[in-house]
């Protein structure tokens, strides 16, 4: 992770207990186990060895491998059996390793637990979680590297959601368990060490509601996950050149919190849209789309969009690290519209 | 093959064998009846339908309690019948109205009622499979003897679900009964094309379950394999695969030129394998019905689907707005049925 700086968190007050993202999801999943034996967690590696990333960790000893069941690499399986399980009153919260793999099972997450509610005319309720890892950076090539929530975000049924902070993961994560649809979480590798202050007690943060990390007047920023750090990161730095940045973080994708997006871009006028995902019809275009559509007369300036391109992830260190979008590229794109 | 006890005719109840006969009875009728209306263009999309095969849904639902739950596939009229779903409900949806199972959102392949454990006909082949293996799941972590029984076709069982579903149910020993339906043909391709091995029962044992084959024609048959599997389950022995040989009477779909078997193959399996007429002649050869009480149940059972076709037809259709309803369950705030403001 030495590569990726974490740059500013946004939040923290003195005295907080300050512990991990990956601690934080941790907390919550233990959290809402305790409170609703219905809640069970299921994927590869979630048990003894307490998930990839280690966000499962300790869970077994407490739960029982019942409740905490590791699977076969049979993501379409194990996902589909969450959905089936839902169906039937229980609330699974499954783990695809990485969101690359999700070619394997997609159909029974955009096909069945996107449109069963629906299909049955409202009949079902699928409360489905599906924690998966995205994010690029730790030289780990095109099939371990993607940011692919554009193609949860596109399915009708599903909601996509995507922490920034180890705040937000706690209370989102809580949220998403105790919602009655399903909900894809989409966790950022380069954030699971990252550290922020977590209230102990169980709380939601709910979805739909997007937060702003950082105000400002000048141009806003809508960003996501890693690209919610280096954008602050970058705000920092453009401050000291007098430009004032307003950083939005959507924190779920789907519900959208359209309302602080358009508020902020009236408020400056100016609007650069930061994400991992691909170029082409993903969230960043989807945010312009928004932008040109329901705010054209208060823009000042053309939207500038900062993503990776059209390419998968590379593996050598000096191409992926020229293809992942970079705090120069968000400096470069804010003055590129603030004159 | 079955090693269980073939049970006589006479070791089970009248009124099951009756609720048996008219289950099919009713499934046929209500089948040859949506033939009907699709041909006259009444029924809007795609309709696959289960003529020929129902001595296996019924067979195997027999066994079943209310609160135990199927996955079906998109031949899943049989299934939904069988399993108690109301033939009202399920004309109204094929009409696509609102007062629908489904609400008119749905439609013939996706036809299903939670509230009778039909966890729902699937339009993805093999899709299903794998929910009924949740459901399992989840019956097993609540410590109740529920089971769930997935329903697919002889095309599935090449399926990633099929495999995937299967090995975990195994491996987790979880209540579950695989029905494969195998009626010979993947829409055109023959069973002998699709995979190398006899009989799709073979592959149970690649799971290390027991994997039966029956006679998918004859409903006692179906129904002595399935009373097996499924007390197997609710002991919470494990899964079972059972391969019913069946055969469709109709096309795929219905407007199928079926230009892949002969119209002498469908005849033969029409005199020969219907399986309603078999259990008929078995009823009356025991003497267990008279040719007036089958009459009389034949009469009752036609009046039952006119009038669930009657009731579709009088039914109100969905008020266009409702398209942006039961998408989701829990409302939240930002914009979660997105639409662009025109």
């Amino acid at each position: 992770m030495a590569c990726l700086e974490v740059a500013y968190l946004g939040v923290g007050v003195m005295g907080e207990r300050v512990i991990t993202f990956a601690e934080a999801l941790n907390e919550a999943l233990d959290q809402e186990m305790a409170r609703d034996p219905k809640v069970f967690v299921m994927g590869e590696d979630v048990g003894v060895y307490g998930g990839i990333f280690g966000v499962t960790k300790g869970l077994i000893e407490k739960y029982g491998p019942e409740r905490v069941r590791d699977t076969p690499i049979a993501e379409s399986g194990f996902i589909g059996a969450g959905v089936g399980a839902a169906a039937v009153g229980y609330r699974p919260v499954v783990e695809l390793m990485f969101i690359d793999f999700l070619g394997v099972a997609y159909d029974q997450i955009y096909n069945q637990a996107a449109k069963i509610r629906y299909m049955f005319g409202g009949k079902a309720k699928i409360p489905l979680v599906v924690r998966t890892t995205c994010g690029a950076g730790f030289r780990a090539a095109a099939q371990h590297s993607q940011s692919l929530h554009a193609l949860f975000i596109h399915v009708p049924g599903l909601k996509v959601v995507m922490p920034s902070t180890p705040y937000d993961a706690k209370g989102l994560l809580i949220a998403s368990i105790r919602d009655d649809d399903p909900v894809i979480f989409i966790e950022h590798k380069a954030l699971y060490g990252i550290k922020g202050p977590v209230p102990k007690e169980p709380y939601e943060v709910p979805l739909g509601v997007a937060d702003v990390k950082r105000e400002g007047k000048d141009v806003t920023i809508v960003a996501t996950a890693l690209m919610v750090h280096r954008s602050l990161s970058a705000a920092k730095k453009l401050e000291e050149e007098g430009i004032s940045v307003e950083v939005v973080d959507p924190r779920t994708l789907k519900p959208l919190d359209v309302d602080t997006i358009l508020n902020s871009i009236k408020k400056t006028g100016r609007l650069v849209v930061v994400d991992e995902g691909y170029p082409r019809c993903g969230f960043a275009t989807d945010i312009a789309a928004l932008a040109a559509s329901l705010a054209f007369e208060h823009l000042k300036a053309p939207v500038k969009l900062v993503t990776p391109p059209d390419t998968p992830p590379p593996f050598s260190p000096v191409l992926e690290d020229a293809w992942m979008p970079s705090e120069e590229d968000i400096i470069k794109a804010v003055k590129n519209i603030v004159k | 093959m079955l090693g269980g006890i073939i049970l006589s005719v006479e070791e089970i109840p009248k009124e099951k064998l009756l609720w048996m006969y008219e289950k099919m009875l009713t499934i046929r009728i209500s089948e040859e009846k949506a033939a009907e209306y699709f041909a006259a263009g009444k029924i809007p999309g795609f309709v696959h339908l289960y003529a020929g095969e129902e001595a296996v849904a019924v067979g195997v639902m027999a066994n079943l309690r209310p609160d135990d739950v199927i996955t079906s596939t998109h031949r899943g009229h049989g299934h939904f019948i069988a399993k108690g779903g109301s033939l009202k409900a399920m004309w109204a949806e094929l009409l696509g109205r609102k007062t629908g199972a489904c609400k008119g959102k749905g439609g013939s392949m996706h036809i299903a009622d939670l509230d009778v454990g039909e966890l729902g006909a699937n339009g993805i082949v093999g899709g299903g499979i794998p929910h009924a293996v949740g459901a399992a799941l989840a019956f097993k972590l609540a410590g109740v003897d529920r089971v769930a029984v997935s329903f697919f076709g002889d095309g599935a069982s090449n399926q990633q679900n099929f495999h995937e579903g299967i090995n975990l149910a195994a491996i987790w020993k979880l209540p579950v009964i695989f029905v494969c339906e195998n009626n010979l043909y993947q829409i055109s391709l023959p069973y002998s094309k699709q995979q190398t091995i006899k009989s799709v029962a073979e592959r149970g044992k690649a799971y290390g379950i027991p994997g039966v084959e029956v006679d998918g024609q004859d409903v006692l048959a179906v129904y002595e394999v399935a009373r097996e599997a499924i007390e197997r389950a609710r002991r919470g022995e494990g899964p079972t695969l059972i391969e019913a040989r069946t055969y469709r009477f109709k096309g795929h779909f219905e407007g199928d030129p079926q230009i892949y078997r002969s119209k002498e193959e469908i005849e033969w399996w029409v005199k020969n394998k219907d399986p309603i007429k078999l259990f008929e002649d078995k009823l009356l050869s025991k003497g267990i019905v008279t040719k007036e009480e089958l009459k009389g149940i034949e009469e009752k059972i036609r009046k039952l689907v006119d009038e669930a076709v009657k009731y579709a037809e009088e039914s109100p259709w969905p008020d266009p707005k409702e398209v942006l309803e039961d998408v989701y369950s829990t409302p939240t705030k930002g914009w979660l049925v997105w639409r662009w403001p025109i």
